[in-house]
């Protein structure tokens, strides 16, 4: 141990902080990417029971029969590697290859700004929430061309969907989270968490988790939240995939490991993105919904990664719930919801919001 | 220096991609080089320090504008081979205008020979210096005429498009959301009692 001690003392420390910066990257890389892969098991599970059956329930961990179907994901994951990768004979194949990837790296891009904790963010910087905004706008690009590539009408049809649904779905996102920057007054979501503390300083007096942004901001909230399911083209905003009509959308003509990267993981990696951005700037991201009820020395209080967590498995809970009870909606009623209720909604808000800046009411105090 | 090398880079890129959209023989390979040039132009806005600017394009140009591009060149009909019909008779004017731009760069050098400096280097902010806090403060307060004005303009230009474009054409059937609400059940469902048949 005091050998390895000393020959990283020896490493200069230009690249000890880039070799500590690349494993905090590899480490975020693989809890998000393990992440998908449980919550795709989470989804058959929660979906199943709701539907009165069991979901996978065969391939178990360790051989150990309590834990039958929780090897599941990894069982589906080795299945699409190993399976033939088709390219359609029509196809863009230079675009068909890049799609892929367009849809994968801004969804796994984005976890760089997202605070985990109090203390580990892997890039601190300032117009956090903007970074965040122009990335998830990026990944429409992917499904596009996915769609155009494949040269197939029923891709082609899932495309155009998909982006008039996320343009659409983007401004009333925009709007929801102007709210929360008026309330935090930055951009950086570490100081957005921050600001939601029931601290004296903040003039919260609710305590824990009243404090919180959804209080004040509660059609925000739930605005965001719902735009954030049409924005990861999530049941029932899923015209853009639409089984029954369009067979399987932007995605049909892809098979394979691509099909894997295309689809599977970025949706995924989208959703527990959407749901931590709720977490951390209408539910207080790390902080403990006990603040300021008990004493702050006691371990429930205390901010932490495991709040956090709890938050986003809440929400990605609510997605799956909302996919097992809601049917599809149609796709005039999508545009509508997102123009003509959703945008007036956040619209009414942010001036509501902003008299109460003025009046000084509430956390603006 | 890793300035530098990353500028170089992606300036490389950027040009490279520039020819790109010129050249492309698809149409949608041409937006996505423009794409392309819009990520890189964000890039070299980061390596002085404009991060704002450079979020702003990549969310506003490439984005939302882009995206609506893109959808419009795939919606259209395409015929290539007329599209280059016309290149030796705009190859003047080409010529010209690459001409003036050579000029215009020539112009610049000529004052930084002056002695002005031009193109020197950024100095870097103070830590905790937030560029979008700076570009705030200032449109809001000595340039919130002009703001409020250009986003007047766009607005009007907004309710212009729509009411161009929105024309209501008879024997279309579309949906009445408001009537589709009002329905009540009663209008709908009618509970009927069926005999039942004999025995099978």
């Amino acid at each position: 141990m005091d050998h390895l001690n000393g020959m990283w003392a020896g490493i200069p420390a230009n690249l000890q902080s880039f070799i500590l910066t690349t494993l905090a990257v590899i480490g975020v890389m693989l809890a998000v990417i393990m992440a998908v892969a449980f919550s795709t098991l989470a989804e058959r599970k929660v979906i199943g029971y709701m539907q009165l059956r069991r979901g996978p329930n065969r391939i178990s961990l360790f051989g150990l029969p309590i834990l039958r179907g929780l090897a599941q994901p990894f069982a589906d994951v080795i299945k699409l590697l190993l399976k033939e990768f088709l390219i359609p004979a029509n196809a863009d194949r230079k675009l068909f290859l890049i799609a892929p990837l367009i849809v994968l790296v801004p969804a796994l891009t984005a976890w760089a700004v997202i605070p985990f904790s109090p203390e580990f963010v892997l890039a601190d910087i300032n117009a956090g929430l903007l970074f965040i905004l122009a990335l998830t706008s990026l990944g429409v690009y992917g499904v596009i061309l996915a769609g155009w590539a494949a040269n197939s009408k029923y891709a082609f049809l899932g495309a155009m969907r998909s982006a008039a649904q996320m343009v659409a779905y983007e401004l009333a996102m925009g709007f929801a989270i102007v709210g929360v920057l008026m309330a935090a007054g930055s951009l950086n979501l570490g100081e957005i968490v921050r600001a939601q503390a029931a601290l004296p300083a903040n003039g919260l007096s609710l305590g824990g988790f009243g404090s919180w942004n959804w209080f004040w901001l509660f059609p925000l909230f739930i605005v965001y939240f719902i735009s954030g399911v049409a924005e990861t083209n999530r049941a029932p905003f899923d015209v853009a995939e639409g089984e029954s009509e369009i067979v399987a959308g932007f995605h049909v003509e892809y098979s394979g490991a691509a099909f894997a990267t295309l689809f599977a993981l970025p949706e995924y990696a989208n959703m527990i993105l959407i749901s931590a951005l709720a977490a951390l700037m209408f539910l207080g991201g790390w902080l403990s919904p006990f603040q300021g009820y008990v004493p702050d020395a006691w371990g429930i209080a205390q901010p932490s990664f495991f709040w956090l967590f709890l938050k986003i498995c809440a929400f990605i809970f609510v997605y799956l719930w909302i996919r097992a009870t809601f049917p599809r909606y149609r796709y005039d009623q999508i545009m509508r919801l997102g123009w003509k209720v959703l945008i007036p909604v956040t619209l009414v808000w942010l001036a509501v919001e902003g008299v109460m800046v003025w009046l000084k009411v509430g956390p603006w105090a | 220096m890793l300035t530098e090398i990353l500028f170089y880079t992606f300036a490389t890129v950027l040009v490279g991609a520039a020819i790109g959209v010129v050249m492309s023989r698809n149409p949608v390979h041409s937006v996505l080089f423009l794409v392309l040039c819009f990520c890189n132009a964000a890039v070299l806005w980061l390596l002085i320090e404009a991060e704002f600017l450079a979020i702003v394009l990549v969310l506003v140009y490439v984005g939302a504008v882009m995206v609506l591009f893109l959808f419009v060149v795939m919606m259209l009909d395409i015929n290539i081979e007329t599209l280059r019909e016309g290149f030796t008779r705009y190859a003047p004017l080409g010529g010209l205008i690459a001409l003036i731009v050579i000029i215009e760069f020539y112009y610049v050098l000529w004052v930084k020979r002056l002695g002005l400096d031009v193109t020197g280097g950024v100095a870097p902010m103070p830590e905790g210096y937030s560029n979008t806090e700076a570009v705030g403060a200032v449109l809001y307060t000595d340039y919130v005429y002009p703001f409020q004005l250009a986003a007047v303009v766009l607005l009007i230009a907004i309710v212009a498009a729509i009411s161009l474009t929105m024309r209501r054409r008879p024997g279309l059937k579309t949906q009445d959301v408001s009537m589709q609400v009002a329905v009540r059940r009663q209008d709908r469902v009618r509970l009927v009692k069926v005999e039942v048949e004999g025995e099978q």
